[in-house]
């Protein structure tokens, strides 16, 4: 499979990749004032609003940063945020892409899966800015992140992986059945509240009992793959700490092994998706 | 030489589906049974050469594959069944456009259609100046897409895609695009590319196309080859299909042939030589009688019309004549022609029968005499009317004296 893999990936436009990123970045932004810096300003709304919600009126205590000393509900809220934005947005664009291309896919020959990698890479790239930005303000506050930027990219091209693989598999759902981005719609919202963003990971009780069943809560919300990887930007940009070897053995393997399934539930679907459509 | 294309007995299935489970709702209610629908093969064991240089098109009625043949060979449909090898790079000319962006400018689609098509950055920049100046959008081409004009919209994308200059270039029906002097171009340009010994694959519509621009033709029907060989040929026998076909329904929704009561009749036509002898083929420009049997009731003044149609249904010419009968009985009425001014080709020769001041009809024969006009010394080149006039030609400098 990995061989089959990378004769897949020799032949691979990257140059169209690259063009429909460029177009989708291009396009997003053109013909507003502001332009690429509502990148920035979206985000930047969103911490505003979770910060006052949930720093001032719920009164949530971040941690202390553990070696840094840094402590801030906001900038602890950041480092969550951002990742999740980029999962959030990312797995929109790629589940909706294929079916928002119709016009392409049923008039030109190529490779399909270009159109979910074009729209997470789109998304990537707006990511990469806000996380600059933050990596300025956290210095700027006196976080030293420096040493760490190598291993946050690394971090980045592995979640981009995984929303690459998950994304696939939508998009090519998603041309059967529409229903699949109003159904991720609500599934990204219940997910969002499941994974330690605006909360510390040690908030939710460790053990609730429903109905009479005993749930270990906390024990639950560590298998979330989003759960893994803002513990792992936090301890990276918050407490500027090395993550755990097993935590980047979960999300390295994980990771690739995602992406690889969604290469290959896509390739399944691919010679269809212009007659569905 | 291998051929450009090697069709080799594809088949391709398509789902005619009747209640399609398109929401997950209507996948649960319907208990997760799959999609109901009935299969039906739109090509159905096509085998086909095409090959290097030159023209081929695929003609067909809507609905006998020949558009899914094209996808197949673009490679946007899987065939089920079958082969298809490709000689040399190839590029379809589908929708001109295709993946234009209206927020983005005229530069910067074309780089990201051209890279849609299959070719790199630097290809495409090399290609540039060409590519607009073909377009002819020098003025546009940093304002955004969507304040072009339909005609520019498809300028610009039928420029890139032609200056990929593939060796096999598929088109459907993207002939009929923009004003004439942009279809002068194409044209040529198309020329050019057959001159360069590239191939072109051709779904149109358009016969008189088909039968001016191509070499070879395929035609299709319900999935099946029906017929390959020189274009012209195999337009004309579609069209002679297409027309039958056409009669036939027009015949059985009349309920029989003839008016009620059936009085008035239309006997044999023909079509006579100098020599008197009756002829299926003329020579274009030569001498021609039509002679059609008219079976009068009774004395009457009456017009018999006659109508000329070339297969695709262009009425050429309807001489018109009036004149009285002497009775119950069957008479001949001739119309003799000098100089058949028609151009090589098949017609049909319609009689129709009414009463002086053509109003209400007594009888009429739609098709009583097919035949072919031939031009073996190849005067006209297309066109309707072999106008039949006289050629000269003399040096210029003799004139001046120098």
């Amino acid at each position: 499979m990995a061989s089959a893999l990378a004769q897949r990936l020799r032949g691979y436009p990257t140059e169209l990749l690259y063009n429909l990123t460029l177009r989708e970045l291009r396009g997003k932004f053109k013909r507003s004032a502001l332009g690429w810096l509502w990148s920035i300003i979206n985000p930047i709304a969103n911490i505003a609003v979770y910060s006052v919600v949930f720093g001032i009126f719920f009164d949530v205590v971040a941690p202390v940063g553990d070696p840094s000393g840094l402590e801030a509900y906001a900038l602890f809220l950041v480092a969550g945020l951002l990742p999740w934005t980029f999962l959030a947005n990312g797995l929109s664009a790629s589940a909706g892409s294929v079916v928002a291309n119709e016009s392409l896919v049923t008039k030109v020959y190529f490779p399909r899966s270009v159109l979910p990698a074009a729209a997470v890479a789109a998304w990537l790239a707006s990511y990469g800015i806000e996380l600059l930005v933050f990596g300025v303000l956290l210095l700027v506050v006196g976080n030293m992140i420096l040493p760490w930027v190598p291993l946050v990219i690394a971090l980045m091209l592995l979640q981009a992986a995984f929303v690459l693989g998950v994304g696939m598999i939508l998009a090519a759902v998603n041309v059967y059945f529409r229903d699949v981005q109003h159904f991720l719609a609500i599934f990204l919202n219940m997910w969002f509240y499941a994974t330690p963003v605006l909360y510390p990971p040690d908030l939710p009780p460790e053990r609730y009992e429903l109905l009479g069943l005993d749930l270990p809560v906390r024990d639950l919300l560590a298998l979330n793959p989003m759960a893994i990887f803002v513990a792992a930007y936090r301890d990276l940009l918050y407490h500027l700490r090395f993550p755990e070897p097993s935590q980047w053995a979960v999300l390295g393997f994980g990771s690739l092994a995602t992406l690889a399934v969604g290469l290959l539930v896509f390739s399944r679907f691919e010679p269809r998706l212009a007659e569905v459509l | 030489m291998d051929p450009a294309i090697t069709v080799e007995g594809v088949r391709k299935r398509f789902r005619r589906e009747h209640t399609r489970n398109s929401t997950l709702k209507a996948t649960v209610f319907n208990g997760f049974r799959r999609t109901v629908y009935d299969e039906f093969w739109a090509l159905d064991g096509i085998d086909l050469e095409v090959p290097v240089g030159g023209t081929f098109a695929l003609v067909g009625h809507n609905g006998s594959g020949k558009s899914t043949l094209l996808k197949c060979l673009a490679r946007i449909y899987r065939p089920d069944e079958g082969r298809i090898t490709t000689n040399g790079k190839m590029s379809a000319l589908l929708e001109l456009g295709a993946g234009f962006h209206p927020e983005l400018s005229g530069r910067e689609n074309v780089y990201l259609n051209g890279s849609i098509l299959g070719l790199s950055q630097a290809q495409v920049r090399l290609r540039f100046d060409d590519i607009v100046s073909f377009s002819g959008l020098e003025a546009f081409i940093d304002a955004p897409v969507k304040n072009y004009s339909s005609g520019m919209f498809v300028r610009l994308g039928f420029a890139v895609a032609i200056n990929v200059e593939p060796d096999v270039l598929l088109i459907d029906e993207v002939l009929a695009v923009g004003d004439e002097s942009f279809q002068q171009r194409c044209m040529e340009k198309f020329a050019e590319l057959r001159r360069a010994g590239r191939t072109l694959v051709v779904v149109s519509h358009g016969l008189d196309t088909v039968r001016n621009i191509c070499d070879q033709a395929a035609w299709l029907d319900h999935g099946k080859l029906l017929e390959t060989g020189p274009a012209g040929q195999i337009v004309d026998a579609y069209l002679a299909s297409v027309r039958d076909d056409r009669r036939a329904r027009e015949a059985a929704s009349a309920g029989g042939e003839g008016r009620p009561g059936g009085l008035w009749g239309i006997g044999e036509a023909r079509l006579t030589d100098e020599r008197g002898q009756g002829i299926d083929v003329v020579d274009s420009g030569s001498r021609v009688r039509i002679a059609v049997e008219v079976e009068a009731v009774h004395e009457e003044t009456i017009s018999v019309e006659l109508g000329i149609f070339r297969l695709d249904g262009v009425h050429v010419a309807g001489p018109v004549h009036r004149f009285r009968t002497s009775g119950a009985g069957t008479e001949v009425v001739e119309y003799d022609i000098g100089h058949l001014p028609l151009t090589a080709g098949v017609y049909d020769l319609a009689v129709t029968i009414r009463d002086e001041h053509a109003q209400a009809t007594y009888a009429t024969a739609p098709r009583a005499k097919r035949f072919d006009v031939v031009d073996p010394q190849h005067l006209d080149h297309g066109g309707v009317v072999a106008l039949g006039g006289a050629w000269s030609a003399r040096s210029r400098t003799a004139s001046h004296g120098d």
